[in-house]
């Protein structure tokens, strides 16, 4: 039991890292953006390729990596959020000017299915790894047994997202970006840019993005698909933790994680998506506004 | 004639392409003035004052601040030219909390802050209590408070306020107007458009009534509000002022 609740805040803080930036986007451009998953897909195959050329130095610890691994991090979330960028100049921005709303989400599937075989064509089909080296799990509580790399990615993950609430209510393009969230119009005209707020929204959600797939390439492997099939549970996430709320995107991340980690106990690990789903229609049916989401 | 605070001259504007709601306003506002607009649903008030803030590009016409034009300007630019706007509804942040609204008004001018908020609580004391509140949590009267003094923070000019009177009950009303006439004791500008044409009109100096998109009549406050057209322009009938 212990063991599923450890493997489950692991996953929880990879699908939280995407749910912020979906949330994110949801609440600010208004839309679903399906492309996200594609981010983490991208931030997790740049780490592969700078890995590649950036490595130096010997392992931290028992980690299954050194301190390049810490620089190439940093600049496949920044590749990550130029690609978001470039995504938004080239598709998103035209279309937001449209009145059809759901042009935006149905660019995104096609968006997303592109940048995808965009992953397969560059780095193949099939599965990858950072290292080669075998990740060793030491028992840190009667029953439950990590690897250094888990840890690493779990407080990892809970640095950034306190760096990301010191961002949003201690900075002034932070306040910013919450009063964009809030009230677009009003935004405007106490002096805010809305463009460079939304180029901001990317690189955050880009970034985050881009980590959480880092993480995901760590803890289990780098496949093409890996994104695609994050999605789902990142949008379960962001739904059961109130669309809009960064914080909620983290509790939902958490908890979709514990679900479907602690679901296969009970029943086969083939149906373990299904949870994801099960909890999200739940809340949206007897709590639509969310765990931590705004109340109509 | 002294150089006006705002002159609007021609304005030609709308939303649809082809479908004008503005065919030709001009209004004139004098430094230390307050000037309101009043006229009927859909005479475009709210049009108008979307204009002067920036938010919709007019066809034809000018808007002068001070002398400068500022028709093509966007809406994230005026407040540093010193435009305060205070819109008709939402016009707070309301997942912010109050300090929050305030910070956000000197957005562009973050070294303005401290100064502006001590003047904003001297003049809505009130506000200090709830500082740390989600401005959306207030009513409606406090609310407008929120947002006149997060449009005054940066010591604008001039001060739009689109309809301050709406929603509110008859009580408040009053009480916001004579806010209204505190700001322009510290030496702003204003222009108001309303509906709540007594109201408004007490505490003006001069009013202008729109009809059908243009400026149809203009004076001193005292006597729009004894002029028997004005009454017919406004509410189509002869029912006097509401």
């Amino acid at each position: 039991m212990a063991q599923y609740i450890a493997d489950g805040i692991i996953l929880g803080a990879t699908l939280a890292l995407g749910a912020i930036g979906l949330t994110l986007t949801y609440n600010i451009l208004r839309f679903a953006n399906f492309a996200h998953g594609e981010f983490l897909t991208f931030g997790a195959y740049f780490a592969l390729a700078l890995a590649g050329v950036l490595s130096f130095g010997p392992n931290l610890g028992s980690l299954t990596f050194g301190w390049s691994f810490l620089l190439v991090i940093v600049l496949a979330a920044a590749l990550t959020a130029g690609l978001a960028i470039l995504l938004d100049v080239v598709v998103y921005r035209v279309l937001r000017r449209s009145d059809v709303a759901v042009a935006l989400v149905i660019a995104s599937f096609g968006a997303s299915l592109m940048l995808r075989n965009v992953v397969v064509f560059i780095w193949g089909p099939q599965p990858d790894y950072y290292s080669r080296a075998i990740a060793i799990a030491h028992p840190i509580l009667p029953g439950v047994r990590v690897t250094t790399d888990e840890i690493f990615v779990v407080v990892l993950a809970a640095v950034l997202m306190v760096a990301l609430h010191l961002f949003l209510t201690r900075t002034r393009m932070g306040k910013a970006m919450r009063a964009v969230s809030d009230n677009v119009l009003l935004a405007q005209v106490t002096g805010v840019n809305v463009a460079n707020i939304i180029r901001l929204v990317w690189i955050v959600g880009g970034g985050l993005a881009a980590v959480g797939g880092i993480f995901y390439g760590l803890t289990v492997q780098l496949i093409p698909n890996m994104g695609f099939n994050l999605i789902l549970p990142m949008f379960a996430a962001a739904i059961l933790g109130g669309i809009g709320s960064v914080y909620g995107a983290v509790l939902g991340g958490l908890v979709i994680g514990l679900a479907e980690s602690l679901s296969v106990i009970w029943i086969d690990p083939g149906y373990k998506p299904a949870i994801a789903f099960g909890l999200m229609l739940l809340m949206l049916l007897v709590y639509p506004s969310g765990l931590l989401g705004e109340r109509p | 004639m002294s150089e006006a605070a705002l002159s609007v001259e021609e304005v030609v504007a709308g939303y649809v392409p082809g479908v004008d709601i503005l065919r030709g306003v001009g209004l004139r506002v004098d430094p230390g003035e307050i000037v309101t607009v009043l006229g009927p649903n859909g005479a475009g008030k709210s049009t108008l004052i979307k204009v002067v803030a920036g938010l919709l590009r007019l066809r034809s016409g000018s808007v002068r601040l001070f002398g400068e034009d500022i028709s093509s300007l966007p809406a994230h630019r005026m407040m540093a030219r010193g435009v305060g706007y205070v819109p008709q509804t939402q016009n707070v942040f309301a997942k912010l909390t109050v300090e929050e609204n305030l910070e956000m008004g000197a957005y562009v001018n973050t070294r303005a802050i401290r100064r502006g908020i001590e003047q904003a609580y001297a003049l809505f004391p009130d506000l200090q209590r709830y500082r740390r509140h989600a401005a959306g949590r207030l009513s409606g009267g406090q609310r407008q408070m929120v947002a006149i003094a997060r449009a005054l923070m940066l010591q604008p000019r001039l001060m739009l306020l689109d309809e301050p009177s709406a929603g509110l009950s008859p009580l408040l009303v009053g009480h916001v107007f004579d806010k209204v006439r505190e700001v322009r004791d510290i030496g702003v500008t204003i222009l108001i458009v309303e509906q709540n044409a007594k109201a408004a009109l007490a505490i003006s100096d001069r009013g202008y009534v729109l009809a059908e998109g243009q400026d149809r009549v203009t004076g001193p406050a005292q006597e729009l509000l004894e002029n028997p057209e004005v009454g017919e322009l406004y509410l189509g009938a002869r029912r006097g002022l509401a």
